[in-house]
């Protein structure tokens, strides 16, 4: 039992971890692409890695907390400029081949050498370390110092932490998620105000029972502190309400248009290129508050924000379902947390002699991602609307 | 006459007849009140010339129907004036005028803001829409499609609430009512026709431009589409609608433009245009009238005269060649 508490201690680390956060807020940005509009960006790692340089260096320069922020947007915007003005006008498929040579442009010249006064900005391959530009975000932590356990009651305070309790409360979890997913799929009878009202409920029974059987124990401000996960979740709200606004309104609806049919949409003298521009634009915004997010608690790492971050990305917004809202989130936290969970069984029961020792800890890591690997084949195959995608349009050809 | 005045007077038959009487049936001959003028298009695609009209004027306020065999270069000719494709002759003569505004290098977004919407041969419905945003898109200047402005409800809901109401009520009478919430994929492929058209009206065009509407339509939907059609000249509306089939051809249009390869071969009223050489050499070859399984025609005397022609042919085209 505590192999599996392990488990699942680990689970809910990564499950609040800002670093998850900064992820599904890129991933949000991807969906504005390639979900609402169709395009192909397999660059979203460049915005990411743009935003982070923009908002590191501009830090290390002495320059304030809110014009590196803009500093970071700034460069992001222009790169989508550069990318979408030659691209756009073309068929979808270029704008494909162009952002991913153009994030590995982006991610070699950030880990070159050569040119003294670029390497004295980035560092190279070495990266910036993260010491020289989190001072000014730590100090603004309204937090006291300590460390604090959510939740401070748990499941060990109810009959000594007895497995009994435990599996009675995650019977409750899955119940809870069960019924959740038969009013999402309108199997209950529950309309309108009372099925949200019912939703809302259910998902915040879930994450007070998960805190309950699995409490997380962090510092207040410190690196990958409770500071850095409340701003990184508070951002993932931020822009999921900018982005509920966007795709519920005119605009939002034009997108889809241009998604579903470009010459359709001219013969109804819409200005696609504006359109798929403005949505190139935004979507990278959002990667790039995404990767400052991502190095805040890390490091400014040209390697660590590569193509595996992209394809991460695409991975967590197919799982989730692309056009959706919620997609990107699920889709984030079920891949991330996934990984961990299938690191951590590979750990404890195939790498251990207690167990099954057949595997050393590196393979175990590699294990997931095949494990990994398999389960987005299957799911392309088998589900490829993602988890929250609406079947019925599936139904017909794209 | 003012331009309202010769909208609703143009309902009734008989003034459409005599509004065009005086045109000359001749191909590129000038209309009273052409709405479209076209000069000097010309499109090849390697060698091939697709389309070489040297003028066109479109009546406003009828129903023009542009027909031709097959590869007669119709459709291309659509592409080519609406901006979606460009001429091979632009900037060198090509110029072409919609309602007095110039279009020789308007975007086919900018063409359509101007007042000439048109559909697609294939239907370009955009399936994983439901059929009502299919309809609210083809709304012209919404305010909620600026990205500066769509966050903000207030400025754009009055205006959406206006453009739902004009949807619903082109909906209900091109008779999509109840499919509104469906997605225009499941639809099939005459209501998507039906949808197409009903979109293309949310602009309010001032002309039409349909591109074989009544391809893969069944009996019972045609008759329904072309009274819309109909009704939509009634209102005012000019329409230019490409087609194959003859008897919708005769039945509503107006005018009649022929092509074939890539020219005017002809234009007239409906009833006289069908008896005109041109059309039918261009329809049905200069010897449909030659009767294959007539005995009679083995003799000697008609060999002879089929081997002349052959030579003459063949001539002809070294001649060609030469020069």
């Amino acid at each position: 039992m505590d192999d599996i508490q392990g488990i699942l201690n680990a689970m809910m680390r990564t499950a609040v971890d800002p670093q998850t956060a900064a992820v599904a807020i890129a991933v949000i940005g991807l969906n504005i692409h390639f979900g609402y509009t169709g395009l192909i960006n397999i660059g979203q790692s460049a915005f990411m890695l743009l935003g982070a340089y923009g908002f590191a260096i501009s830090i290390t320069q002495g320059w304030p907390l809110p014009v590196a922020i803009l500093v970071g947007l700034a460069v992001a915007f222009v790169f989508a400029l550069v990318l979408g003005v030659p691209t756009l006008k073309l068929r979808g498929d270029y704008l494909a081949i162009v952002t991913i040579s153009a994030a590995e442009i982006i991610r070699y010249v950030g880990r070159s050498g050569g040119y003294e006064s670029l390497s004295n900005l980035t560092n190279a391959a070495q990266g910036i370390a993260g010491s020289q530009y989190r001072t000014p975000f730590t100090d603004l932590s309204p937090f006291p110092t300590g460390t604090t356990q959510l939740l401070p009651f748990n499941y060990l305070d109810v009959a000594g932490g007895s497995t009994v309790v435990r599996l009675l409360g995650w019977l409750v979890v899955v119940a809870a998620i069960w019924t959740a997913v038969r009013i999402g799929r309108r199997k209950v009878g529950l309309e309108g105000s009372t099925r949200t009202l019912a939703m809302v409920g259910l998902t915040a029974l879930v994450v007070v029972l998960l805190f309950f059987l699995a409490p997380v124990s962090q510092r207040n401000t410190g690196v990958n502190g409770w500071w850095f996960t409340v701003v990184a979740w508070i951002l993932v709200g931020i822009s999921l309400i900018i982005v509920l606004g966007l795709t519920r309104s005119p605009w939002g609806r034009a997108l889809k248009g241009v998604r579903e049919d470009e010459d359709a949409m001219r013969s109804l003298g819409k200005n696609v290129f504006a359109i798929k521009m403005q949505a190139l634009i935004i979507g990278g915004l959002f990667g790039a508050i995404g990767g400052m997010m991502y190095v805040l608690p890390a490091a400014v790492q040209p390697d660590a924000l590569g193509r595996s971050i992209t394809f991460f990305a695409y991975t967590a917004l197919l799982l989730g379902g692309a056009a959706t809202i919620w997609g990107p989130v699920l889709g984030s936290l079920i891949f991330f947390v996934g990984r961990v969970f299938l690191i951590g069984v590979a750990n404890t029961y195939l790498s251990s002699d207690d167990y099954l020792n057949i595997m050393n800890g590196q393979q175990t890591s590699q294990f997931a991602f095949i494990i990994v690997g398999v389960a987005l084949m299957l799911l392309v195959i088998f589900r490829p609307q993602g988890i929250l995608g609406d079947k019925r349009e599936l139904r017909f050809n794209v | 006459m003012s331009e309202t005045t010769t909208a609703k007077g143009l309902a009734d038959p008989a003034a459409r007849r005599q509004l065009m009487s005086g045109v000359e049936p001749e191909p590129g001959s000038s209309k009273p009140d052409p709405i479209l003028k076209v000069d000097n298009i010309v499109r090849q695609f390697g060698g091939i010339t697709a389309v070489d009209v040297d003028h066109l004027e479109v009546q406003r306020g009828i129903i023009t129907a542009l027909i031709g065999p097959n590869g007669a270069g119709k459709t291309t000719f659509f592409n080519l004036i609406t901006g979606f494709d460009r001429p091979t002759s632009a900037g060198r003569g090509a110029h072409w005028s919609f309602d007095g505004a110039t279009l020789d290098r308007t975007s086919a977004s900018k063409v359509a803001k101007s007042g000439m919407v048109r559909t697609f041969q294939l239907t370009k419905a955009l399936s994983r829409m439901t059929v009502m945003d299919n309809m609210m898109l083809g709304a012209q200047n919404q305010a909620g499609e600026n990205l500066a402005k769509c966050l903000i409800k207030p400025f754009w809901s009055a205006q959406e609430k206006q453009v739902e109401e004009k949807a619903l009520a082109l909906l209900d009478r091109f008779s999509l009512l109840e499919k509104r919430k469906d997605y225009a994929g499941s639809l099939s492929g005459g209501q998507r026709k039906l949808l197409e058209m009903a979109r293309a009206l949310m602009s309010d065009p001032k002309m039409i431009m349909l591109d074989e509407p009544m391809a893969g339509v069944n009996p019972a939907l045609t008759q329904s589409l072309l009274g819309h059609i109909q009704s939509l000249r009634d209102e005012g509306t000019t329409v230019l609608f490409v087609e194959h089939d003859m008897h919708v051809v005769r039945h509503i249009s107006d005018w009649v433009v022929v092509m074939a390869e890539g020219k005017l071969v002809a234009e007239g009223p409906a009833d006289s245009v069908m008896s005109n050489t041109a059309v039918i050499d261009a329809y049905l070859g200069a010897h449909h009238d030659t009767d294959l399984g007539d005995d009679a025609l083995l003799s000697d005397a008609t060999l002879e005269q089929l081997e002349a022609e052959v030579a003459a042919e063949e001539a002809e085209r070294e001649e060609e060649q030469r020069s």
